[in-house]
């Protein structure tokens, strides 16, 4: 379980999130969801340290992961795995090197152990044989596919996601949302998503925390979501299910 | 002065929270063959024709019959060591290989591979930017060698076959009134100049923000700052150790 207490985050003097607390449940996927530039990958970034917030703190299952020393901090890394917008896998690594590169850094796994683990986890994502291919020769949802497999090949406790399926057509966004979700539950993950789209939402909001303007305005399940009472929140879900019903239709 | 400050730090930061030795070791040697070995024909190249040419022109100038032939190969030896294979050949180097520094961590930088490194606990600015530099320091000034050697035998060769001078005056030149100093001077500078190369593109694309267009501006701010400070670098070490 992730928790967090307070967390605002300005950039010269502009506020981007504003005292968000709340708490990401193990085993469940928790979604961050939120209009385009209201901080949900700002927020994100506070999480994982990829940025300091200015005030708040991080607990990772009551580990104070903002105010850690190195060795505590480092330590809290290895469990955190995370799969970027755009996969971030390492152009210069073939499939199989960008996978391994964790193991490589955090482990000292015998070779033929990470090997087999690779191909796990290539397996588990649904890509076998495709080890050797470069970053380059494949396609941006096999990307998103390999940059999960990277991300959940040290076991880790705590999975990240931002924006999975953007850029990808809807039929990759469900598979890759399922993927994600089996995941969570199979190797009991805490897993926390940022999306702006209500398929996913609807597909695998477990948890749902809202975002609007740097706030956060309402969370729970997207059992509830379409009687929150929150009005921000109707808006968000109400344009985005006109879009669902236009592409139906 | 803002930016130099955040250079200054830049370099700090390279030497906290670094990897194993056998992980760096690994990174500097691809960085060797990628910035050395892949640059050896473009340095014999442009420092072959460099000697040549430079040989052909001070022969055309030399046309007084009180000085002897030999002055010719003299001066181009000269100047080869001093200035044309340290210094012009590190405004080729920044051409060459900071552009490429630079863009390959702008790319990384803006596509979050950079990101990436971080959240597994690696400091991306070590990981990334000491091999370039550590590469750099060994490949650069045998690049330099290289190109002095080449710069030479590429003024013997137009000298000799254009009649200019004959090979006995070429390598009489050559050894006249040696200064072995000229040579450590050249490397002194061929090790500072990598230093600047190296560092001040990793720092311009390791910063880089936005998308492609601000990689390719990167590349290129990298490439003017690292020859400005070339430039300076020259002056200033002339001033002090000659
Ligand atoms: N490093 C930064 N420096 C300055 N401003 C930033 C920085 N990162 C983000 N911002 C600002 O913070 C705001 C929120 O950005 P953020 O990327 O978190 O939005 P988002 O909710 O993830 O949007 P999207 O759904 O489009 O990804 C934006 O207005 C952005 O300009
Ligand atoms: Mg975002």
């Amino acid at each position: 379980m992730i928790k967090i207490k307070n967390i605002s985050k300005s950039f010269d003097d502009k506020e981007v999130i504003n005292g968000i607390s709340g708490e990401f449940v193990k085993g469940k996927t928790n979604l961050i969801i939120g209009a385009s530039g209201t901080g949900k990958s700002v927020l994100l970034k506070c999480i994982v340290g990829l940025i300091q917030p200015d005030t708040g703190n991080v607990f990772y299952d009551l580990r104070n992961f903002t105010e850690a020393d190195k060795e505590m901090k480092s330590e809290i890394r290895r469990e955190i795995g995370m799969l970027f917008q755009g996969g971030a896998l390492f152009d210069s690594k073939n499939v199989e090197e960008n996978i391994m590169f964790p193991l490589n850094i955090l482990t000292r796994m015998s070779a033929a152990d990470k090997i087999e683990r690779v191909n796990f986890c290539l397996q588990r994502v649904g890509l076998e044989g495709v080890n050797k291919k470069m970053p380059s020769e494949i396609s941006g949802g096999m990307k998103k596919r390999v940059g999960i497999a990277r991300a959940i090949v040290n076991n880790p406790n705590y999975l990240f996601c931002d924006e999975p399926n953007s850029g990808l057509d809807p039929q990759t966004s469900i598979v890759i949302d399922e993927l994600i979700m089996e995941i969570t539950h199979e190797f009991d993950i805490t897993t926390v998503v940022v999306t702006h789209d209500m398929n996913s939402v609807m597909g695998i909001g477990e948890r749902v925390m809202f975002l609007h303007k740097g706030h956060k305005l309402w969370d729970g399940s997207n059992k509830d979501i379409a009687h929150s009472g929150v009005q921000e929140l109707e808006e968000f879900v109400f344009t985005n299910k006109i879009m669902k019903n236009l592409k139906v239709g | 002065m803002k930016g130099f400050g955040r250079y200054i730090i830049f370099l700090g930061s390279l030497f906290v929270r670094r990897e194993t030795f056998m992980t760096y070791y690994k990174l500097t040697m691809e960085e060797c063959i990628n910035i050395g070995v892949k640059s050896i024909l473009l340095f014999v190249l442009v420092s072959s024709f460099m000697g040549g040419v430079t040989t052909l022109q001070t022969g055309a100038n030399l046309v007084s019959p009180f000085v002897p032939r030999f002055i010719i190969s003299n001066v181009v030896r000269e100047m080869t060591i001093l200035e044309l294979a340290p210094t012009i050949m590190a405004i080729i180097y920044a051409g060459k290989v900071g552009s490429s520094m630079s863009g390959g961590l702008g790319t990384m930088r803006i596509t979050e591979q950079i990101d990436a490194l971080e959240v597994m606990g690696i400091n991306a600015a070590s990981y990334l930017v000491l091999p370039k530099i550590v590469a750099s320091l060994m490949m650069y000034p045998l690049l330099v060698i290289i190109s002095g050697i080449c710069a030479l035998l590429g003024g013997y060769l137009v000298g000799t076959l254009t009649e200019i001078l004959t090979p006995t005056e070429y390598v009489y030149g050559i050894r006249y009134s040696f200064n072995e100093f000229f040579i450590s001077f050249a490397l002194i500078k061929s090790f500072v100049f990598a230093f600047l190369i190296a560092s001040i593109s990793s720092f311009k694309g390791y910063f880089t923000k936005g998308g492609a267009l601000e990689v390719g501006i990167a590349s290129t701010q990298a490439v003017t700052a690292s020859i400005i400070a070339i430039l300076l670098a020259d002056y200033f070490l002339a001033y002090l150790l000659l």
